[in-house]
C-alpha cells in the first residue's frame, strides 16, 4: 500500500489512464482492483481518511470521491463500448438495412373525409342514416317540393331504371340525384327531435370527366325540431367548417335555390389554396363553394306529417369526392374510381 | 345570364367597381360565374390624332400622315381615302397586337416606312365598314386608350340565376336588386333617336281585338294568358345604330338589323321575349294563338320543320300554324331587309307546357328559356311598349292605331300574409316591423300593414313568381336582412331520438377490420354491363358498357386488378364495400344488398431481404383466411363450409350469403394467381362480445398424426374428435400434413394437437390419456381413421 497520500492518487490516476485500453476480463479484474468493496485500492483509501488529521480529511476525502466517479463512469464507458464490439462482431448485422413490414391496407379517401365528417356531427347529436338508392320519382322529388315540369329538375339529370310494369308518374323507378329522399324516410319513420347525417351514393346522367361522376357520394344532413332557426343551420356548419378545415377558416352564407329548403343558402369558405386572394381555383373570388343548405321547406314538412307550424328544421348536402380532392389536391375525380394501388397507398393508414 | 357593366350603370346612374358588383351580387343569390372584359383585344389600340396628311410621292391612292399619339408623331401610311387632318382615329403602334392575333410591325410601302397603323372598323372587328378609316367623334386626348375614349371598356358578367328567379334574366332586374342594395333608385336608360310617344296598349273585350288591320286572339287561354300587339309600317330594316350594337354586343349577341336588335334589346333589358312578324307575309291578316294540331308542321327561323301537337301552343294565322309560341318563330313571316310593314308580338306564355314543348322538340332558345321560369304577364304593356318606341327610333315608319290588348282571363299577382311572429320562428331573430316592410318595399312589393290581427298583407310584384307563400317572403327578409348579418352562435339543442343505422356501423367495422388486414378499400362505378336476367337495366345509360346496375362487386374489382396489371403492379390487396341491385317484380323497387367483396393477388408478404427474395405468393389459404375473417365482419351468423372446390358462407337459413373465388382474368405472364371473396352485409345489429373467465388452471396436450384415407377430410375428423363427451377437450389445432413415404397411396398422415382443461382443476395424467384414448377410439369408429403413431406423453403448454 502506498505511504503517502500523494502517491495514492497518482497511482489511481495512472490506472485510470489505462482503463480505455482493457479488454473485458481486464476491465472486470481492474474493477475489483479499485473499487473491490473488500480490497479496492480506492475503498481502503477512502477507509484510511478517519485516521488523518481533522482539516486534511476534507481534502483528501472530496480528491478520493471526484476519483471514484471518474472510475465509475470511465468502466461504464469501456463496458458500453466493449458490448457493442462484441455483439456487431458476433452477428455481422448491418442495422441500416431494410426492417420487415407488412402489408398496411387503408380506407379509401373519400370513405375517410366521409368518416370525419360524420363524426363531426356526431360530436353534435346527429346519427347516421341510410336509405335506398334506387328510389321513386316521388320520394327524390315530389315530396321534396319539386314543382312537375319545373326548371329546378334542369339541376337533376337523372338516371331512369327499366322495372317493367307501367309504373304511374311519380312512382317511376330512378337511381336517386341526391341523399334527401333519406330525409323523408326518416321523418316519415321517427318522430321529431330528429338529428341525421345521411351519407349515400348518388346519380346523375353525367359525363364521367375530371370533375363529374355518374355516380359520387353526398353526405346530406337533417335537423327538425321545435325551435330550430336559421341561426342554428349557420352556428352549425360554422362549426362544422372550423371543425373539418380549421378554426380559422372564413366562412360566408349567401343566398340560394333548392326547392325543399327555404330560405336556401350556399356556404363558402375562403379558398384554400390562396386563401382568399383570388386564383384559379376560386375563380377569382377568394371564396369556394362547400355546400347547400337551407330551412326545411314547410311543404316537405307536411309530406312527411310534420306540423310545419309546430316544428322547424334545417338541411344541408355536400359532395365528399369534391371535398376530397380540394383536401388532398386530386386533380382528376376519376382517381377517386381507380383502384390504383400506387394511388391508395399513398393513404394507407 | 349575360350581364353588362355598363348597361346596369345606365340603369343607376353611377360607375359600378366590378369586383364590388361581384361581391354584391353574389351576397343577393346571383353568383358571378367569369367576368370578361368586352373587346380585350382591342386594348393595345389609342387614339391617333393626325396632324398632318400628305400624299405619297409614289402611289396615287396612298396617303403619308403625320400621327400623334400624345408622346411622338409616327409616319403613317395609310390606304384609305378619309383621312383628314385635325382628326382622330384607331391607331395601332408598332407591336400592338390586332384581334386578328398579328402583330403591327415597321413595313415599308412603296418605298416608305410605316411607324403603326390606323384601323377601319372591320379590322377592330366592330362592324362592317372596311371602306375607311372608322372615324372617332372624340374629345379625347390623344395617346387615351381606345377602348376609353370610346366608353367601349366594359365587362360582361356571366351570372349564375337560380330557376326561381326568372326576374334577374333582365338587366332591369339586376338593377333593381342592386339598386336595393345600394339604397338608390334606378331608371330605364334613355333610348337614343328621335321617336314619338307610343300610346297604351287598348284592352279587347273577350279573346280577340284588332290592331292596325291585324286580328288578335287568343283561342288556348291556358297557354297563352296574354297576347298583346301592335303594327308599324313604312319603316326601313337596316343595321343598328352604334348605342343598340354595342349594347347587344357587350353581352355576347350578335347584332342583325334594327328590327331583331330592338326585340333582343327588351329580351336582355326586360326579360321579355318579344316577336317581329313581316306584316305582308301573314294571312288574313291575323295572328292567332291556339293549341297545335297533332301532325301539324312549322317551318321554323332555323330552317328545320317541327311538327306540333296538341300540347302546344302554336301561333297560327289564317292559313295555318307560323311559329312555336314562347319558343321560336316561323321562317315563312320573317322580318327581312325588304320589309315595310311589321305585326309586333309581345305575349305571355304558361310556364310548364313551354317547357314540355321546348322538351318535346329539343328546341330551346332564350324566349323558352324565360318563359317556362316565368315573365312578368302584368309588365307585357311597357315591354311592347319599350320596342315600339326602340323601332320607331331606329328604323322609322309609323305605328298603325293602337296596340292591343288581348287578356281574356285578367288576374292580380298574388297577395300573401306575412306574420312576424313566423318570421322570428324560422330565422331566429326578431326583425323589426319596420324593417320588414322595407325590405319588402325594396324587392317591388307593397305592403299593406294590418297591426290589428298581427300580419300583413304583401302585393308581390309581377316579375316574381317564384313568391306564392309565406315562407317565400320570409326568405326574401333574411336575404335582404343580409344571411352575414344574423347570429351565428351555436345553442343548446336537444339530440335526435334515433340510434346511427346499424348497417353503416356495420359497413364502417368491416372496412377497419379489412383494412387491418392489409387490403386497400377502393370505390367502383355502380353501373356495368347485364349479367343475367336479374340485372337491373337503365332507361337512360351512359353507354352499353354502363346499361345495368352490377349484381355483384368482383367484375368491377378484377378490373381493376387489370389496371394494376396494366401499370406493372404485381402485388394487388383491394376490397369495397358497395350497393349491389337486383331485379324485383315487373314495377317494383329493385332488391338492395350491401356487399363486402375482395381481391388479393401477388406476394403474401412484402418482400424483404431475409427471405432472400423468395416470400410465396398468395393461394386459397390466404383468401380462405380473408374471407372467414370478411364473414366474421358482415355476416357474423353465417357459418364457412366448403361446397365444389370453394369455400361459402351459409346463413342461419341456409342460404348461401357468400363464396371465395379463383379468378380468372387477362393476365400478363409475370401476374401472380388471382384469388378473390364477396360476402352479403348482414345489417342486423351486432352482438357485443362478453367476459369470459381466463382459465386458472394449467392445460395437458396430446399430439397424435391421425393416417386419413381418400374418403376422410380433417373437418370428420376433428368433428368425432369435439363429438366425444366428457373428455374436457379445450381445443383442436392441425399442426402439418405429411404425404408419401411407406403411407399408402391417396392416404395422408395429419399430426394433430389436443388441449385438455379443466376450470376448477389440474387434470392428472391418466385422466388426460383416458380421455385421449376414447377420442382416439370415436375417430376409429365414425370416420374410420387410426394414429400413425401416438407421441405420447404430457407435452407442457
Amino acid at each position: 500500500m502506498p505511504t503517502t497520500r500523494h502517491d495514492v492518487v497518482q497511482q489511481l490516476q495512472a490506472r485510470l489512464a489505462g482503463v480505455d485500453s482493457m479488454d473485458e476480463a481486464a476491465l472486470e479484474r481492474e474493477h475489483v482492483h479499485v473499487l473491490g468493496r473488500k480490497a479496492g485500492l480506492l475503498t481502503a483509501a477512502l477507509k484510511s481518511i478517519s485516521q488523518l488529521p481533522i482539516e486534511e480529511r476534507r481534502t483528501f476525502g472530496a480528491e478520493l470521491n471526484q476519483l471514484r466517479q471518474r472510475f465509475e463512469s470511465a468502466f461504464e464507458a469501456r463496458r458500453r463500448t466493449l458490448s457493442q464490439a462484441v455483439r456487431s462482431q458476433e452477428d455481422d448485422v448491418d442495422l441500416t438495412m431494410p426492417a420487415r413490414t407488412t402489408w398496411s391496407g387503408g380506407i379509401h379517401p373519400v370513405t375517410r373525409v366521409i368518416d370525419e365528417i360524420v363524426e363531426i356531427f356526431h360530436r353534435l347529436g346527429f346519427a347516421v342514416a341510410v336509405g335506398p338508392e334506387a328510389e321513386t320519382e316521388w320520394l327524390n322529388f315530389g315530396a321534396l317540393n319539386f314543382p312537375p315540369d319545373h326548371p329546378a329538375m334542369d339541376m337533376h339529370d337523372t338516371l331512369y331504371l327499366d322495372v317493367g310494369g307501367d309504373p304511374p308518374e311519380g312512382e317511376r323507378m330512378l337511381l336517386r340525384t341526391h341523399t334527401s329522399p333519406v330525409q323523408i324516410r326518416t321523418l316519415q319513420a321517427s318522430p321529431p327531435p330528429v338529428r341525421v347525417v345521411i351519407p349515400g351514393t348518388c346519380y346523375r346522367n353525367d359525363t364521367f370527366d375530371a370533375s363529374h361522376a355518374p355516380a359520387f357520394s353526398q353526405i346530406e344532413g337533417l335537423a327538425v325540431d321545435e325551435g330550430i332557426t336559421f341561426v342554428d343551420l349557420k352556428a352549425t356548419l360554422i362549426h362544422f367548417a372550423h371543425e373539418f378545415f380549421s378554426p380559422d377558416t372564413k366562412v360566408r352564407f349567401r343566398p340560394s335555390f333548392f326547392p325543399f329548403t327555404e330560405p336556401s343558402a350556399e356556404m363558402d369558405i375562403g379558398c384554400l389554396l390562396c386563401g382568399g386572394s383570388g386564383c384559379r381555383a376560386c375563380k377569382g373570388s377568394g371564396w369556394m363553394e362547400i355546400l347547400g343548405c337551407g330551412m326545411v321547406h314547410p311543404n316537405v314538412l307536411k309530406s312527411c306529417d310534420v306540423d310545419p307550424e309546430r316544428y322547424t328544421g334545417f338541411a344541408f348536402g355536400m359532395g365528399p369526392h369534391r371535398i376530397t380532392m380540394l383536401r388532398y389536391g386530386i386533380p382528376d375525380i376519376r382517381m377517386l374510381f381507380e383502384g390504383d394501388m400506387r394511388f391508395l397507398s399513398h393513404f394507407g393508414e | 345570364m349575360n350581364i353588362s357593366r355598363k348597361w346596369l350603370e345606365a340603369f343607376l346612374r353611377q360607375p359600378l367597381d366590378t369586383h364590388d358588383l361581384t361581391e354584391r351580387l353574389a351576397m343577393l343569390g346571383a353568383p358571378v360565374d367569369s367576368v370578361e372584359r368586352s373587346h380585350a383585344a382591342l386594348s393595345g389600340l389609342v387614339v391617333g390624332l393626325v396632324k398632318d396628311t400628305q400624299p405619297h410621292p409614289d402611289a396615287d391612292r396612298l396617303s403619308l400622315c403625320t400621327v400623334f399619339d400624345g408622346q411622338d408623331d409616327y409616319q403613317v401610311v395609310c390606304g384609305a381615302p378619309n383621312v383628314e387632318a385635325g382628326k382622330s382615329y384607331p391607331f395601332a403602334r408598332v407591336g400592338t397586337v390586332m384581334p386578328g392575333g398579328f402583330t403591327i410591325e415597321k413595313r415599308k410601302i412603296r418605298g416608305l416606312t410605316s411607324y403603326g397603323m390606323l384601323c377601319s372598323a372591320k379590322e377592330l372587328e366592330l362592324g362592317e365598314d372596311a371602306g375607311g378609316i372608322m372615324e372617332l367623334a372624340t374629345d379625347a386626348d390623344p395617346g387615351t386608350g381606345f377602348l376609353e375614349a370610346m366608353a367601349l371598356d366594359d365587362e360582361c358578367l356571366e351570372i349564375d340565376v337560380t330557376p326561381n328567379r326568372p326576374d334577374l334574366l333582365g338587366h332591369k332586374g339586376v338593377a333593381r336588386e342592386l339598386a336595393a342594395g345600394y339604397g338608390i333608385q334606378f331608371r330605364l336608360p334613355a333610348i337614343e333617336g328621335d321617336y314619338p310617344s307610343v300610346p297604351a296598349p287598348v284592352r279587347a273585350d273577350g279573346a280577340e281585338g284588332t290592331t292596325g288591320g291585324v286580328r288578335v286572339a287568343i283561342e288556348d287561354p291556358e297557354g297563352c294568358s296574354r297576347f298583346l300587339g301592335a303594327v308599324i309600317r313604312g319603316l326601313t330594316v337596316g343595321p343598328s345604330p352604334e348605342w343598340l350594337r354595342s349594347r347587344l354586343e357587350a353581352v355576347g349577341t350578335r347584332s342583325i338589323n334594327n328590327i331583331v336588335d330592338a326585340t333582343n334589346y327588351v329580351l336582355m333589358e326586360l326579360g321579355q321575349p318579344l316577336h317581329a312578324y313581316d306584316l305582308t307575309s301573314l294571312h288574313g291578316p291575323a295572328v292567332i294563338a291556339r293549341r297545335g294540331v297533332a301532325g301539324e308542321t312549322v317551318l321554323t327561323l332555323d330552317g328545320t320543320e317541327r311538327t306540333v301537337d296538341g300540347d302546344m301552343t302554336v301561333i297560327a294565322d289564317e292559313d295555318g300554324a307560323i311559329g312555336i309560341g314562347g319558343v321560336m318563330g316561323g321562317e315563312t313571316t320573317e322580318v327581312r331587309n325588304s320589309t315595310r310593314d311589321i305585326f309586333l308580338e309581345c305575349a305571355s306564355f304558361q310556364p310548364s307546357r313551354i317547357r314540355r314543348t321546348r322538351s318535346t322538340l329539343g328546341l330551346s332558345t332564350d324566349a323558352s328559356f324565360r318563359f317556362e321560369r316565368g315573365v312578368d304577364r302584368w309588365a307585357a304593356p311597357d315591354a311592347l311598349r319599350r320596342c315600339l318606341e326602340i323601332i320607331l327610333a331606329t328604323a322609322g315608319g309609323t305605328l298603325d292605331g293602337d296596340p292591343v290588348d288581348v287578356w281574356p282571363e285578367p288576374t292580380n299577382p298574388p297577395r300573401i300574409f306575412l306574420r312576424p311572429a313566423r318570421v322570428r320562428q324560422v330565422l331566429g331573430e326578431e326583425i323589426p316591423w319596420e324593417a320588414l316592410e322595407q325590405y319588402l318595399v325594396a324587392i317591388g312589393a307593397t305592403v299593406v300593414s294590418k297591426p290589428d290581427d298581427g300580419r300583413m298583407a304583401v302585393d308581390v310584384p309581377g316579375w316574381r313568381p317564384d313568391l306564392r307563400e309565406e315562407i317565400d317572403l320570409v326568405e326574401e327578409v333574411a336575404r335582404m336582412h343580409g344571411y352575414q348579418n344574423f347570429s351565428s352562435e351555436l345553442r343548446p339543442f336537444r339530440v335526435g331520438s334515433l340510434p346511427d343505422a346499424t348497417s353503416d356501423v356495420a359497413a364502417r367495422a368491416v372496412r377497419r377490420g379489412l383494412s387491418a388486414e392489409g387490403l386497400y378499400e377502393v370505390v367502383t362505378m355502380p353501373m356495368h354491363r347485364g349479367e343475367g336476367a336479374e340485372s337491373v337495366p337503365l332507361l337512360n345509360p351512359l353507354s352499353a358498357e354502363e346499361a345495368f346496375l352490377r349484381r355483384r362487386l368482383i367484375p368491377g374489382l378484377v378490373r381493376e386488378v387489370e389496371r394494376n396489371w396494366a401499370q406493372g403492379v404485381r402485388d394487388i390487396r383491394l376490397f369495397e364495400v358497395g350497393t349491389v341491385f337486383r331485379m324485383a317484380g315487373p314495377g317494383e323497387r329493385p332488391e338492395e344488398e350491401i356487399h363486402v367483396a375482395g381481391l388479393i393477388s401477388g406476394r403474401r408478404h412484402p418482400r424483404h431481404w431475409t427471405d432472400g427474395g423468395h416470400s410465396g405468393d398468395c393461394d386459397q389459404w390466404d383468401v380462405a383466411a380473408l374471407f372467414r375473417r370478411a364473414v366474421a365482419l358482415a355476416n357474423p351468423a353465417a357459418t364457412v363450409q366448403v361446397e365444389g372446390g370453394s369455400w361459402v358462407a351459409v346463413s342461419a337459413a341456409g342460404s348461401v350469403v357468400g363464396r371465395t373465388e379463383r379468378i380468372d382474368a387477362d393476365a400478363p405472364p409475370w401476374a401472380a394467381p388471382v384469388y378473390g371473396f364477396e360476402v352479403v352485409l348482414d345489417p342486423a345489429e351486432r352482438q357485443s362480445q362478453r367476459y369470459r373467465a381466463l382459465p386458472e388452471t394449467p392445460g395437458s396436450t396430446r399430439d397424435v398424426s391421425l393416417v386419413l384415407h381418400q374418403d376422410a377430410t380433417a373437418e370428420a375428423v376433428e368433428t368425432a374428435i369435439r363429438a366425444t363427451r366428457g373428455t374436457r377437450l379445450e381445443s383442436v389445432e392441425v399442426l402439418s400434413e405429411f404425404r408419401g413415404g411407406d403411407l399408402p397411396a391417396g392416404s395422408r398422415s395429419v399430426a394433430f394437437r389436443l388441449t385438455f382443461r379443466d376450470p376448477e382443476r389440474t387434470l392428472r395424467d391418466a385422466e388426460v390419456d383416458k380421455a385421449f384414448r376414447r377420442i382416439l377410439q370415436a375417430v376409429q369408429q365414425q370416420v374410420g381413421v387410426a394414429p400413425r403413431a401416438v407421441d405420447g406423453g404430457a407435452a407442457e403448454e
